[in-house]
């Protein structure tokens, strides 16, 4: 099958001054595409074409290219990971395209992911948050039994489809506000069904939070783009679970006790 | 203080105060539009209602300059996290695909802005008298009703102003829900039905009244 690509190329890193850069979208044809590939074998197709003119190939993200790193991640056609829904773009196949298609291929587009070269995005903003508290904090010790601390499974279930989470960043990307509440959402809900995870419920929903606003991601406005957008397709739910759970932490926050200068504090 | 100041900058807690006021204001807007049916059962009842209303001075300046307030902090909140939402995008997609929004709920700060523009103009019209003076006559609510909606100008910009309400409810009263945390297998679904007959019930109920009059039905 043949289609046209219409790519993003920037060689220049964003910045907050400049995020657009030298970066436009550039049209390149490719010929000879078999349906059977992947989306990123196509790309790697039009790259070798590209190296063999002499060309800079177009730099993107990957690495499992079996839809479990979160690698991966370009939008196609506007649309994070493309058509297919429940799909990374490294398990797409170009057979989900029409023969003769256009397709335009841009990086994620949000302040909090500036983009390095081409479709490459800095994604650390998402370690950053998960920094921020979302793992749990014990010293572990030798293995404990499996069965010593029983999980029901509804509660199991539940933090289970959280922690299906890749942190591929496609949630921000469709995001009409690039909010990051499905990822964060997903970070607390993944741990609060669990009684590990409770322990530090608390200061996780404040620490989470007040990391992801740093970032300077946008605010949900619940148009759950997200969630049609998620290639693991994590439900919404864990938004109004962040939202409980940031109120109730920061309900029962306790005053921060001044214990006065050069005291016995 | 320092401690809601802190919560209100943050994303949640803007969110949670537009939930929260949305609600309030939502209330209200329902209870004024079932004051303002009374109109279609004559000017006896609405004209009592109206006296009814300013025979308790006290309480109506609480109620009026309490949702003021919680109108001021709706607007205020909204166009912060706006304007935050705007920033974190400073380079949009070339081409743009939306999976599941619609245009209420990707249009919620405009038709919140007209609301305002709406809203200044009401109070100007029928609560102060500024605009369309004529017509002003607080003491006999049901004729200045009729007199106004009997120009097809006015009678438009109500119309315009409460179809674009419902679009802002629409998307408003399913969102509020989710906002505060409610979600559910079972009653989210109704909730989004509830929010489509809610921000109908409020929109037509108003529009009822108006077309009532400029078609000369009563
Ligand atoms: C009768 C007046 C109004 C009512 C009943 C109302 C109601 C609501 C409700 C229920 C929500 C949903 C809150 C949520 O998603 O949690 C909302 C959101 C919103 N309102 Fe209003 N509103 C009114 C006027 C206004 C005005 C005058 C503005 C002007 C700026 C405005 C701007 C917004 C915006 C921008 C949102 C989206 C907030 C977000 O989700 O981030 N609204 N409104
Ligand atoms: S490359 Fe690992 S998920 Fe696509």
């Amino acid at each position: 099958m043949k289609v046209t690509l219409n790519i993003w190329r920037q060689s220049k890193a964003s910045t907050k001054a400049d995020f657009r850069q030298d970066g436009k979208l550039v049209r390149y044809q490719l010929d000879h595409v078999s349906p059977d590939m992947s989306f990123l074998e196509m790309l790697d197709v039009l790259n070798e074409q590209l190296t063999q003119q002499g060309e800079e190939p177009v730099a993107f993200d990957h690495d499992c290219r079996e839809g479990i790193c979160g690698s991966c991640g370009v939008a196609i056609d506007g649309v994070p990971h493309g058509p297919e829904r429940g799909t990374t773009a490294c398990q797409l196949h170009m057979r989900s395209f029409q023969d003769g298609a256009v397709i335009t291929v841009e990086p994620w587009r949000a302040a909090a992911f500036p983009v390095l070269k081409d479709l490459v995005v800095d994604r650390s903003a998402f370690d950053r948050v998960v920094q921020a508290g979302a793992f749990i904090s014990v010293n572990t010790g030798a293995p404990q039994d499996a069965n010593a601390i029983p999980v029901p499974k509804a509660d199991a279930d539940r933090a289970f489809d959280a922690a299906t989470c890749i942190g591929c960043g496609a949630c921000v990307a469709a995001c009409k506000n690039a909010s990051a509440m499905l990822f964060v959402g997903a970070k607390v809900s993944h741990f609060v069904h669990l009684p590990q995870g409770r322990v530090e419920r608390d200061q996780r929903a404040r620490n989470l939070v007040a990391a992801m606003d740093r970032e300077g991601f946008g605010n949900c406005t619940n148009q759950y783009e997200c969630e049609a957008a998620c290639p693991k397709e994590i439900p919404v739910r864990v938004i109004a679970e962040l939202n409980r759970e940031f109120v109730r932490a920061k309900v029962r926050e306790e005053p921060v006790v001044d214990k006065g200068r050069g005291g016995d504090g | 203080m320092k401690w809601l100041l802190e919560f209100w900058r943050s994303s949640i807690g803007g969110k949670v105060t537009m939930a929260v006021t949305g609600l309030l204001l939502f209330l209200f807007v329902l209870m004024h539009m079932l004051g303002n049916l009374q109109f279609l059962a004559g000017p006896a009842t609405i004209n009592a209602y109206a006296e009814f209303l300013h025979s308790k001075p006290a309480l109506l300046w609480v109620a009026r300059i309490g949702l003021l307030v919680i109108f001021a902090v709706h607007v205020r909140t909204g166009i912060r996290l706006a304007t935050q939402n705007k920033a974190a995008r400073p380079v949009g997609y070339a081409v743009d695909a939306t999976l599941r929004a619609d245009w209420a709920s990707k249009s919620m700060l405009l038709t919140g802005l007209t609301t305002l523009a709406f809203v200044v103009y009401h109070l100007a019209h029928f609560t102060l008298g500024w605009v369309h003076s004529r017509d002003h006559n607080s003491n006999n609510v049901h004729a200045m009703m009729k007199h106004s909606f009997g120009h097809p100008g006015i009678a438009i910009v109500y119309v315009a102003a409460q179809v674009l309400l419902f679009f802002h409810l629409r998307h408003g009263i399913r969102s509020l829900a989710q906002t505060l945390g409610l979600n559910h297998g079972r009653y989210t679904p109704m909730v989004a039905i509830l929010s489509l007959l809610l921000a109908a019930a409020i929109a037509g109920g108003n529009i009822l009244i108006t077309l009532s009059v400029l078609l000369g039905i009563v």
